[in-house]
């Protein structure tokens, strides 16, 4: 993340992914609203890189569609998500199953936006050939759940 | 031997001599025997699915899950244009002026349409709302679900966009949209059952060229549609994974 592109007052994290590299962001406390009617969608090959993505989907995470194709979906990581939520996530998938649950993502200006989200694994041909991602707006009570939730799991 | 052809209910009743049009022609440029069955609702054209009458279908998403995964049909075609969305209003005078503004009881009108229904519970989800602390009021049409919510036996209703186009502007004078799905995905498809396999390569270049003639033009345009566009499996699978996140 560039700070060039943070709008606010950000505090500087250093997020540590499963695979053990290092990732220096920038946060806000500024929530972008989910847009009301909206699906998010997006398409990751077995290794988590975003294949395809729809409009929505790049118009919340504020990178341009070029940016996101080809990176990671841990670029949407917010460090108030604990790492197990996204162990738990991968487990599930990785299993054939889908997984349901309710995400922060970091935007590229360093804001966020809650989602209810739901991953399903592409099985072709018996083969896990991608995953797709399904978003969509979740109420504030069951945000405010997991905030406090995902709080906890971070011991704060 | 001849093949049985349906249509997906959802679409206005003023189409169903267009589909009988639209039948006719393709058997004669397929020469070959084709009966148009038109069913009055998802579930009695489900229960024909499930005997093995349908071999030709122009299917709504949801039911093209079952027919591509479970039995074996191919996805050809779709119109173009844009996805299939729907809305969910109520009355103008409601005070709820969104949908974190609706209560748990709330009464909403619909019909059997799985999508459309689906797709408004997953819009009712901010509020909290669910099959459990709501009342479903099923109406046979669309008019219905309208009269429901003017006569004040519904709060809201579900239509697709299409049908709540439809209304006379004296019905949607009174009813306010609280929501419009924006899913971009969803979208009806045209699909070949396994006994035709031989023949899909013959009927997607039929349906892909149908809007190069005039008597082709006309004939989509009376069903809604400027044009068929060209769909790959691939496609399909997308559209069915991301339906199946909305089902579970």
């Amino acid at each position: 993340m560039n700070l060039d592109h943070i709008s606010g007052d950000p505090v500087e994290h250093v997020l540590t992914h499963a695979d053990g590299t290092r990732r220096r962001v920038y946060v806000t406390s500024i929530e972008k609203p989910y847009p009301h009617g909206k699906l998010i969608v997006s398409r990751t090959d077995t290794a988590g890189i975003i294949t395809q993505c729809n409009q929505s989907f790049v118009d919340m995470s504020g990178y341009a569609r070029e940016e996101l194709i080809g990176q990671p979906h841990s670029l949407l990581r917010h460090p108030g998500m604990p790492a197990a939520a996204f162990r738990d996530l991968w487990d599930t998938v990785k299993a054939g199953h889908q997984w349901h649950g309710y995400v922060k993502n970091l935007r590229k200006d360093g804001g966020h936006y809650w989602v209810h989200a739901a991953v399903v694994p592409n099985i072709r041909n018996g083969e896990i050939v991608g995953y797709t991602s399904v978003r969509r707006e979740p109420s504030r009570e069951h945000v405010a759940a997991a905030e406090l939730q995902y709080r906890e799991m971070n011991g704060q | 031997m001849s093949f049985n052809f349906t249509v997906s209910p959802s679409f206005p009743n003023e189409r169903i001599s267009d589909w009988y049009i639209f039948n006719t022609w393709l058997q004669r440029s397929l020469s070959l025997p084709i009966h148009l069955e038109l069913y009055d609702n998802f579930g009695a054209q489900r229960a024909a699915i499930a005997a093995g009458k349908v071999d030709i279908i122009h299917a709504n998403p949801f039911d093209a899950s079952l027919l591509v995964r479970e039995k074996g049909f191919r996805a050809i075609a779709r119109p173009e244009g844009p996805p299939d969305e729907m809305v969910i209003v109520s009355a103008a005078e409601s005070p709820a002026q969104g949908i974190p503004d609706l209560q748990p009881g709330t009464r909403l009108a619909c019909t059997d349409d799985p999508c459309v229904n689906t797709v408004g519970r997953i819009l009712l989800e901010p509020a909290n709302l669910d099959t459990g602390n709501t009342v479903e009021l099923r109406r046979e049409t669309y008019i219905q679900v309208a009269k429901a919510i003017l006569r004040g036996e519904a709060d809201i209703g579900f239509f697709p966009v299409a049908a709540f186009n439809a209304l006379s502007s004296l019905v949607r004078r009174d009813i306010r949209v609280l929501v419009t799905s924006d899913t971009q995905v969803i979208q009806h498809v045209f699909l070949v059952g396994p006994a035709l396999h031989d023949r899909v390569d013959e009927m997607t270049h039929l349906l892909l060229t149908m809007h190069e003639t005039d008597k082709g033009r006309s004939m989509l345009e009376a069903l809604g549609a400027s044009r068929w566009q060209n769909v790959q499996q691939e496609d399909v699978e997308f559209m069915i994974d991301i339906i199946s996140t909305l089902t579970q």
